[in-house]
């Protein structure tokens, strides 16, 4: 899931060599935390969060398959 | 975002090599600018100078697609099996092909609209003009429009006896669309939409008569 979150986020920024993903395994849920270049923040995160949100639809959809709960949250 | 590689060699066509080499990629899929041509020189001593030519490599949508696409398909325990058509210059038509289709749908087509707008975004990236990108499964698009278009007609009948206004349930732009464009000359019913993103609603509104009687 971690390199999933990765993938995804480096085809969206500018930067995708400070792209980086931290996984905290939970009981029944995987929290990842992504981190981005300070430019690249409206990148991941869109108008409204409009992409944010899309990141978040297509990696529940992807930890579905594990039975777990994915929370994905980008850090400045 | 244009990838270029500026090459010096011996003469036009070496350097060309080259630089294809180097890019890894096949001449048709290159764009090639010559920027000196070269010279020889006097018995290739006095006045020689080697050739400098830029190459371009061309925007290649089918391998942005699969490059973005495959790694999620995997993991959602997909096949990969995709297709990629250009349609005009500014639309891309994707379309997978799959046993195991609900899972990249989602509910009501969520998880297939924001695949299909991150891989948009990832798209228009690399190129310079706007490109249209559309996602489809199998022919879910297509079963869904008949869907909408069916409940639009079934709504509308149902408006026109009761004289009561309908709402539907929230739904995207293209959804909204269709039902609008549905009704828009069905006897007896009006459409406009309420609320705001993404909670927008289609209202099929009961009119006493039709404009033109």
């Amino acid at each position: 899931m971690k390199e999933l979150l990765e993938s995804i986020a480096k085809s969206l920024v500018d930067n995708p060599e400070c792209v980086s993903v931290n996984e905290i395994e939970g009981e029944q849920s995987l929290i990842l935390e992504l981190r981005v270049a300070d430019d690249d923040m409206g990148k991941v995160i869109g108008k409204q969060g409009r992409i944010a949100k899309a990141i978040r639809t297509v990696m529940k959809a992807a930890a579905l398959r594990n039975n777990k709960r994915v929370v994905v949250e980008i850090i400045q | 975002m244009e990838q270029f590689i500026e090459i010096e060699g011996k003469t036009v066509e070496s350097a060309i090599e080259e630089a294809l080499m180097k890019l890894d990629i096949d001449r048709e899929d290159a764009d090639i600018e010559i920027i000196d041509e070269g010279n020889k020189g006097l018995f290739g001593l006095i006045g020689s100078r080697s050739a400098v030519v830029r190459v371009y490599k061309k925007t290649n949508y089918e391998d942005i697609v699969r490059n973005f696409l495959c790694p999620i398909l995997t993991s959602m325990g997909v096949s990969e099996d995709i297709s990629v058509c250009k349609d005009g210059d500014n639309t891309i038509n994707v379309r997978l092909m799959s046993d195991n289709i609900g899972i990249v749908i989602g509910r009501r087509g969520e998880t297939l609209d924001a695949l299909q707008y991150l891989l948009g975004l990832v798209v228009n990236k690399y190129s310079d003009n706007f490109v249209r990108v559309t996602l489809n499964v199998g022919d879910y698009r297509e079963k869904r429009e008949e869907t909408l278009e069916r409940l639009a007609r079934k709504l509308a009948g149902r408006v026109s006896r009761t004289r009561k206004n309908m709402t539907l349930e929230p739904m995207n732009p293209y959804e909204r669309r269709i039902i609008h464009a549905t009704l828009q000359d069905y006897p007896y019913v009006e459409t406009f939409s309420i609320g705001e993103e993404p909670n927008r609603k289609v209202v099929i509104k009961y009119r006493y008569k039709r404009e033109n009687d």
